[in-house]
């Protein structure tokens, strides 16, 4: 009964593990890929006030015009971007939805997308959901993980119809400064492809400004950005995201949007208004999220797992190379031996086998407790 | 700098070199800065928050209104300082308002209380008039949610 995309879809072991780690009570984790902080209060009361006052309809297809105008009003004032609330923007269920819509919208039969690796898991399966093909765009722990542009240029021989950038990055952790991304954009501009810019994490940025992608010149017009509340505002639960860019692309997503979604939910939409307005709550987070990173990537490199210090987002991406064990293997025993869950490396690519992605959205006397572990299983081995 | 206070704050009892890691600094540098911070009265004590209730211990707290009468050149701190001397007040604070200082007071139980504003802090000479509330249950005290614990609700493992 199921077509042949979707059993395409690539099998792998890793849901087997998930299985296993979510079976098993008492675990240090360290795989999570959400904030632990719960959602700032004043953005619950907003929600549970919404309902009490009968909150419970459709919005407008593109989302509630007061989320869009404050959304906009936000990128103008953090960005000095501009985008108009009424064409330019789309309300969704969360970034992910919004890819999807974004694929959809442009993609012909076999067309090209270029992925950079390693990669969030949704990436290559929302590409070939949609009929498409991915191409990889590797980058190396030897490059911190950053874009190799001659690859890039080798990749841009097949004329691709557009490149997913994820920065902030998951797994890595690593964004780009302003001369990467111009460098970047040096090369991409000489070529008609779409950009899809999803940042995700900008509002956990530890080392300067995050620098969206449309804030460079001449770039705007071809970048879409995704963004959303999931993570700098601790609102994965509430399932809101948005995409801004063109009026061409955004009323192409719409109009999938108003079939398969309708529209974000209402409650959901109400809040996030509001958790645009708790900046501070947000910065608290960052600066707690911050201080875990400068502990966790000390005590890993400590204990023999080299890793690189994350620009932003709350993920390392740890090289255990030198042990002679496979991503998976590694994170199997780490749990059964340690109880101490982890995501192995091959989930984010199949040449990403000897890493592992160490999350630090966990208090700090989690880590330290995870970090004693690690230390004591990798003597073990 | 103002990350070590963040941190101190939120735990007392944590250690230089784990202090040094958080902060991305040498050990010696961060001593050096809370020592800096305990000299000059920045930090004034570490201290445990503990929540009584889960002792059964009898104790009883009141918060208390004062209104007093200011006294020349020294306005309120004089009669401030009289009150805030005796061990019984925990914490002592001006206010505006309707009323000029409130007190938090602590005793074994309700008859100590009572006798401490009858005996001691009624009769001062400045003391116009009290009004003594007895706490029924503390619900939240220095940031921390002292009736139930929250609970980590997400999955174990996610992308």
């Amino acid at each position: 009964m199921v077509c042949q995309r979707v059993k395409n879809l690539p099998p792998s072991g890793i849901r087997e593990f998930f299985d296993l780690v979510l079976g098993m009570p008492d675990v240090v984790s360290l795989g999570v890929g959400e904030p632990d902080f719960i959602t700032p209060w004043r953005v619950r009361e907003k929600a549970i006030t919404a309902l009490e006052e009968g909150y419970t309809s459709y919005t407008s297809n593109k989302g509630l015009l007061e989320l869009r105008e404050a959304t906009v009003e936000h990128l103008k004032r953090k960005y000095f971007l501009h985008y108009d609330p009424h064409k330019e923007i789309l309300i969704t269920v969360g970034v992910s939805e919004a890819l999807d819509l974004a694929l959809r919208a442009i993609l012909e039969a076999q067309d090209k997308v270029i992925v950079v690796a390693p990669y969030y898991v949704a990436y290559p399966a929302l590409i070939e959901l949609n009929g498409g093909e991915v191409l990889y765009l590797e980058t190396r722990f030897e490059d911190k993980f950053k874009i190799d542009l001659e690859k890039l240029d080798s990749l841009l021989q097949h004329s691709p119809k557009a490149i997913i950038l994820n920065y902030p990055s998951n797994p890595t952790g690593i964004t780009y400064n302003r001369e990467d991304l111009e460098e970047l954009w040096a090369q991409l501009s000489k070529q008609d492809i779409f950009i899809i810019s999803d940042e995700i994490y900008d509002e956990l940025s530890y080392e300067g400004e995050h620098i969206p992608f449309a804030c460079l010149e001449g770039a705007k017009k071809r970048v879409l950005l995704l963004n959303g509340f999931s993570k700098g505002y601790a609102m994965t639960g509430f399932r809101i995201g948005y995409a801004c860019g063109d009026e061409e692309i955004i009323e192409a997503m719409t109009k999938i949007h108003s079939f398969s979604m309708l529209c974000a939910p209402i409650v959901s939409q109400i809040a996030a208004c509001d958790a645009l307005k708790a900046q501070e709550e947000v910065s608290s987070m960052r600066r707690e999220y911050k201080r875990r990173r400068e502990f966790i990537v000390e005590e890993l490199n400590r204990i023999g797992l080299p890793t690189h210090l994350p620009q932003g987002a709350f993920y390392c991406f740890s090289s255990i190379k030198k042990y002679g064990l496979n991503s998976l293997d590694f994170a199997k025993r780490l749990l059964l031996e340690k109880k101490v869950a982890i995501v192995p490396g091959k989930a984010f690519g199949a040449n990403y086998d000897d890493f592992i992605r160490i999350s630090y959205a966990s208090s700090w006397e989690n880590l330290k407790e995870a970090v004693v572990r690690i230390e004591e299983f990798l003597e073990s081995i | 700098m103002e990350d070590i206070l963040e941190i101190l704050e939120n735990n007392a009892r944590i250690s230089l070199e784990d202090l040094a890691k958080l902060t991305n600094r040498q050990k010696k540098e961060v001593q050096e800065v809370v020592e800096k911070y305990e000299k000059e009265g920045v930090i004034v004590k570490y201290k445990a928050v503990i929540n009584r209730e889960r002792l059964n211990e009898e104790r009883v707290t009141a918060l208390i209104e004062v209104m007093v009468s200011p006294q020349k050149d020294v306005g309120f701190d004089s009669i401030a300082e009289r009150i805030y001397r005796f061990s019984e007040v925990k914490s002592c604070y001006l206010l505006s308002g309707t009323y000029d200082l409130l007190l938090i007071v602590e005793g074994k139980d309700i008859h100590t209380v009572a006798s401490f504003v009858a005996e001691k802090l009624a009769p001062l000479s400045n003391v116009k008039r009290t009004v003594t509330h007895f706490m029924l249950k503390k619900y939240k005290e220095d940031g921390v949610i002292l009736v139930k614990e929250e609970k980590d609700k997400r999955l174990t493992i996610t992308y």
